[in-house]
């Protein structure tokens, strides 16, 4: 494949993705597109599917070490995830916890299940949970990216969340129901999905950081999202009774401490931020410097 | 949906084949395709296998893959498509892009 004029992972494809991520032209793709494992569903609805049903999965060296990698299509219906898309990423991650890669690398763009196989579809994000689980239960570290323009919602915004580790850029959006989905159930008072401001700074890339829902931050260029990722190798959260209080103790701390607080500017002026609403406009050295002042570090 | 197939062809006489590896280009969204590039003995010609969401578009996706496969002359090639929409001009960019992959392939 050709790689030309791409400077991040934003506007590229699941397939570019890879070929950017890992070593030069060591991915070698399970169930390549030649092989038509596509989805059953669309076809009786009249929906034109892809060879692939938009994910790319496979094995690849990261820095010379064996990895898993897998890149959902931004491209093909909003990256969601039908019955053949989330069996992919199970079989992916169930094949992680026998083989034992030195990580498993998830290229999220998504906003979630695909509505035309949703039944399918969210029994495919159990598996992909359960299997997840057993993966990092065998010692495999699983690292989510949202770098996409889809940002990472619906069942894979848990999922992310479920990995080891997140790595968010400031296009980059994480949650679970999306700013459409909020609005169309509370109404526009209550989120208003055209105020991308708004959208940005309670889902996007650097609110995420500063709750630490993401533990990396960087900016979209290869070079610093490889670095990044290469950090976290051989260091496994740990998966455990005492691991798993501990998160719901902060979580509930977190709550407590930010309950009155009905717009995230509010939430950076109590974590210390004493210019909050410069923070979307920081370039991404000057707001990690920034963060990495007031965050909690786990 | 409307699904096509049309044979171009033959080019060459020669069915021998050489072991290419598939190449894909392209993504299924709305406007866009995804063209699949295979090697398959066709007694040297061109084959294209076509699935578009858009009905009622036969004569020109013809037009538009005759003059693709008269200019690049793919023997014993078997192009398969899956289209959401995609316009005329975007159909013969992606080809063009399948078609410069493929004669990269070893």
């Amino acid at each position: 494949m050709r790689l030309e004029n791409i400077s991040g992972l934003y506007e590229s494809s699941a397939r570019e993705r890879i070929s950017l991520i890992l070593d030069a032209a060591t991915f070698q793709e399970i169930l390549p597109p030649f092989k038509r494992i596509s989805s059953p569903h669309l076809k009786t609805l009249g929906m034109p599917i892809a060879f692939d049903d938009g994910i790319v999965i496979g094995v690849g060296l990261f820095e010379g070490k064996k990895v898993f990698c897998a890149a959902q299509e931004p491209g093909f219906m909003g990256g969601s995830v039908g019955e053949v898309h989330g069996a992919k990423l199970t079989g992916l991650l169930e094949r992680a916890a026998i083989e034992k890669p030195a990580a498993v690398i998830l290229i999220l763009d998504t906003g979630g299940v695909r509505l035309h196989e949703a039944n399918a579809g969210l029994i495919a994000i159990s598996e992909i949970q359960r299997a997840l689980f057993k993966a990092r239960s065998m010692g495999v570290v699983v690292i989510a990216l949202s770098a996409g323009s889809n940002g990472v919602y619906g069942g894979i915004g848990i999922v992310a969340r479920c990995c080891d580790y997140v790595l968010i850029t400031e296009q980059g959006r994480l949650s679970v129901s999306g700013p459409e989905v909020i609005e169309s159930q509370k109404g526009v008072e209550e989120f208003d999905a055209r105020d991308k401001a708004l959208v940005w700074r309670t889902m996007g890339g650097k609110h995420r950081y500063l709750q630490n829902e993401a533990q990396a931050y960087t900016k979209d260029s290869i070079k610093n999202i490889r670095a990044t990722i290469a950090a976290y190798f051989g260091k496994p959260v740990p998966l455990s009774l005492e691991e798993l209080l501990r998160q719901h103790k902060s979580l509930g701390q977190r709550l407590e401490k930010f309950s009155d607080c009905a717009d995230a500017l509010d939430i950076w002026t109590k974590m210390g931020i004493q210019n909050p609403d410069q923070i979307p406009s920081l370039d991404d050295e000057s707001f990690i410097t920034i963060a990495n002042r007031v965050r909690d570090h786990d | 949906m409307e699904t096509f197939e049309f044979k171009f062809g033959p080019w060459s006489k020669q069915s021998k084949l050489s072991n290419k590896k598939p190449i894909i280009v392209g993504v299924v969204g709305s406007g866009n395709l995804e063209v699949l590039v295979e090697e398959v003995d066709l007694n040297g010609g061109t084959k294209f296998y076509l699935e578009t969401s858009i009905d009622g578009f036969e004569k020109t996706w013809q037009a538009v893959l005759a003059d693709f496969a008269e200019q690049e002359r793919f023997a014993n090639t078997i192009i398969t498509i899956n289209d959401g929409g995609a316009t005329p001009a975007v159909v013969q960019l992606r080809l063009a892009q399948a078609a410069q992959q493929w004669k990269e392939t070893p």
